[in-house]
């Protein structure tokens, strides 16, 4: 197992910078997502990691070891790839072996590894079939068998869960993270789908334009997002964000009944977004909403999940998503009120977009 | 009842004959015999005596396998026809490694120049054969080729059609494929061979059929390129019946009915693929 480290890492495709600058530490044995739209430079990232792209400037070191110009063979890193990458003419188990096939292994060795990873993956009794014969899931399984047999320093995973279905990628996300948990292998996870990074990786990094704007455990971005995007970006439903003003020593609200209290923090900056998120804000009666932030509404949408209902809120403010308990939910067109605790609140500067409280996350892109 | 509900009950059966239909297939029909025609009269002819040459009947009145004993026992025939068989195998051979070889690498690797290479490559099947004999003899003159096998095969070696074929079919392989054997630490030759080689098995299929019918029927080079009669290939073979023997018709008829069994074989085995092939490259073979 190996640390991987990024040094002020700069990816140039002919005269365009689609990364710029990159830190990042990654310890022995951490699972990294690193998250962001498409085009923010995720995956350009994990393939410079890998040795599929050049670097243009800046140093990374695998294991200590500077690999700007390493083949990836050097680097003993292993990739899983969205498309999964096996091969159609191979069989299971000569598609696992292929990662050995320039280790110099004896044979009985390489048999043996095929034989564990099929055992840990689950693929004992699908070793003579091909490609063609799998479903999407075990296919993804073979590509992370060929990974494994090699025993690399690092796994590298490109939005490898993309092309399946809504239950198997769950299903997938546990047996990957399963699989971490038991190896231990120092992972970078590249996706879009923050669902998958807030629940699999250690620390995720959260990337726009080919910059690391925030890095953070999950329950860091999601406590503590550090600019709308983030914040945004992180949770489902997104962050509801509200235009308000400063009106004295206190905050009004575009579209919430009265004001609520300044905390000092936001004196510095003249228009500001509020955020709250669906899960901290509340459809109730107006006794239940004292000394709350309060939002009135038309209800135009609800969503019933079961356990709780989304209830989506025309503002005078914007749009907004609250939640509602189990089937009680207003009706569509119905007039609703929705409150949420000051303490749930989050405050950005309307013109910078960063994040304006003290908590954790908010002095922006650290780096560890 | 709903028009999708007609048509569920619409009892089935042959569509309806329209006239645009009854066109195409007398088309067809024509198209098909002025091919299949020729064919039958020479395996007609190959059953008939001298005499009966010229009963132009399908049906031969006495059909005699007489000819068949007789080219199978000339040593001659055997000769040539295993010469068509090295030189029609070893170009195939040839073209499926360099074209696939050029086609990878004009596919996969991103360098400068390679437009410019891949249209000096695709222009050279603007120039008909005629043209390029003369240079070929020249060349083949000067470096003693000439009256050899080598001489025979050199200009069929690796050709534009071959390279453009298998370029299109690589583009269709994913760079995943080769980037995770990129990163089982195979070298770019390696790649080539046990990764992208095995994923154009339709592409080439195509090219081997190709290649070895041009070959294998091949006349004009031959002709011109090798003197020696025991180098003579099988259609230049069969041609010297008509000078040397007063044109026996039955004789040519049974030698080119056997020239054509190899070839119909790989035809029967890999029809699918030409079709595929030629599909793709959107080109005559």
């Amino acid at each position: 197992m190996a640390t991987i480290e990024l040094e002020n890492i700069v990816k140039r495709f002919g005269s365009a910078t689609v990364v710029h600058g990159l830190d990042l530490a990654i310890a022995d044995g951490e699972f990294v997502a690193l998250v962001g739209p498409s085009g923010c430079g995720k995956s350009t990232t994990l393939r410079m990691i890998a040795g599929l792209e050049d670097v243009s400037a800046g140093t990374l070191r695998i294991g200590g070891v500077v690999v700007n110009h390493h083949e990836p063979k050097r680097r003993n890193v292993a990739m899983v790839f969205q498309n999964y990458a096996i091969y159609p003419h191979l069989t299971v188990r000569e598609n696992i072996a292929f990662g050995l096939y320039t280790s110099g292994l004896p044979k009985e060795k390489k048999a043996a590894r095929v034989d564990e990873a099929a055992r840990i993956l689950g693929l004992e009794d699908l070793l003579e079939r091909r490609p063609a014969a799998l479903s999407g899931g075990q296919r993804q399984r073979v590509a992370i068998g060929r990974a494994m047999v090699r025993n690399p320093s690092a796994f590298l995973f490109d939005e490898p869960l993309s092309n399946l279905d809504a239950q198997l990628r769950n299903q997938m996300r546990i047996e990957i993270k399963r699989l971490h948990q038991r190896i231990g292998a120092t992972t970078v996870y590249v996706t879009h789908d923050q669902v998958e990074a807030m629940t699999m990786a250690d620390r995720i990094v959260v990337m726009r334009d080919g910059r690391i704007l925030q890095i953070g455990s999950p329950s860091d971005l999601y406590d503590a997002p550090a600019d709308v995007f983030t914040a945004r970006f992180i949770g489902t439903p997104a962050m509801n964000l509200l235009p308000a003003r400063h009106a004295g020593e206190a905050i009004a609200v575009d579209g919430a009944t009265g004001t609520i209290p300044a905390p000092p923090f936001t004196r510095g900056s003249e228009r500001l977004l509020v955020g709250v998120r669906p899960q901290d804000m509340r459809v109730a009666s107006d006794e239940d909403a004292q000394g709350a932030l309060t939002l009135t509404g038309t209800v135009t949408a609800v969503e019933p999940l079961g356990p709780e209902t989304h209830v989506h809120l025309d503002t005078a403010g914007g749009p907004v998503i609250a939640l509602a308990e189990g089937r009680g939910a207003p009706a569509v067109g119905a007039p609703a009120t929705a409150f949420a605790r000051l303490e749930t609140l989050h405050f950005f500067d309307a013109q910078t977009e960063r994040a304006l409280s003290g908590r954790a996350g908010a002095d922006g892109a650290r780096r560890t | 009842m709903s028009a999708r509900t007609d048509i569920l009950d619409a009892p089935a059966g042959p569509r309806p004959l329209r006239p645009g239909r009854i066109v195409a297939w007398t088309l067809l029909l024509i198209g098909g015999v002025v091919m299949v025609t020729p064919l039958l009269f020479m395996f007609s002819t190959s059953l008939k005596t001298a005499g009966q040459v010229y009963d132009l009947r399908l049906i031969p009145a006495n059909p005699t396998l007489a000819n068949y004993v007789e080219v199978l026992s000339d040593g001659r025939f055997l000769r040539w026809f295993v010469n068509s068989t090295i030189v029609a195998v070893a170009v195939t051979l040839s073209n499926l490694f360099f074209d696939s070889l050029v086609g990878y690498t004009l596919a996969k690797f991103r360098f400068r120049g390679r437009m410019i290479v891949f249209i000096a490559i695709l222009s050279t099947l603007m120039i008909p054969t005629e043209m390029l004999v003369i240079p070929w003899y020249l060349m083949a003159s000067q470096l003693g080729w000439l009256d050899t096998y080598w001489g025979i095969m050199f200009p069929g070696m690796m050709t534009a059609f071959g390279t453009f074929l298998m370029k299109q079919f690589f583009e269709g392989v994913p760079d995943d494929f080769l980037e995770a054997a990129r990163i089982d630490g195979l070298n770019e030759f390696q790649i080539w061979w046990k990764v992208a080689m095995p994923l154009v098995t339709p592409a080439l299929s195509a090219l081997a059929i190709f290649t070895f019918l041009g070959n294998w029927t091949a006349f004009f080079w031959p002709l011109i390129s090798v003197t020696s009669r025991e180098l003579y290939t099988l259609p230049v073979g069969l041609s010297s019946f008509a000078v040397e023997q007063s044109i026996q018709w039955e004789m040519i008829m049974t030698g080119a009915a056997l020239a054509t069994i190899p070839t119909l074989l790989v035809f029967i085995a890999l029809q699918r693929y030409i079709v595929r092939g030629v599909m793709l490259a959107g080109l005559k073979g």
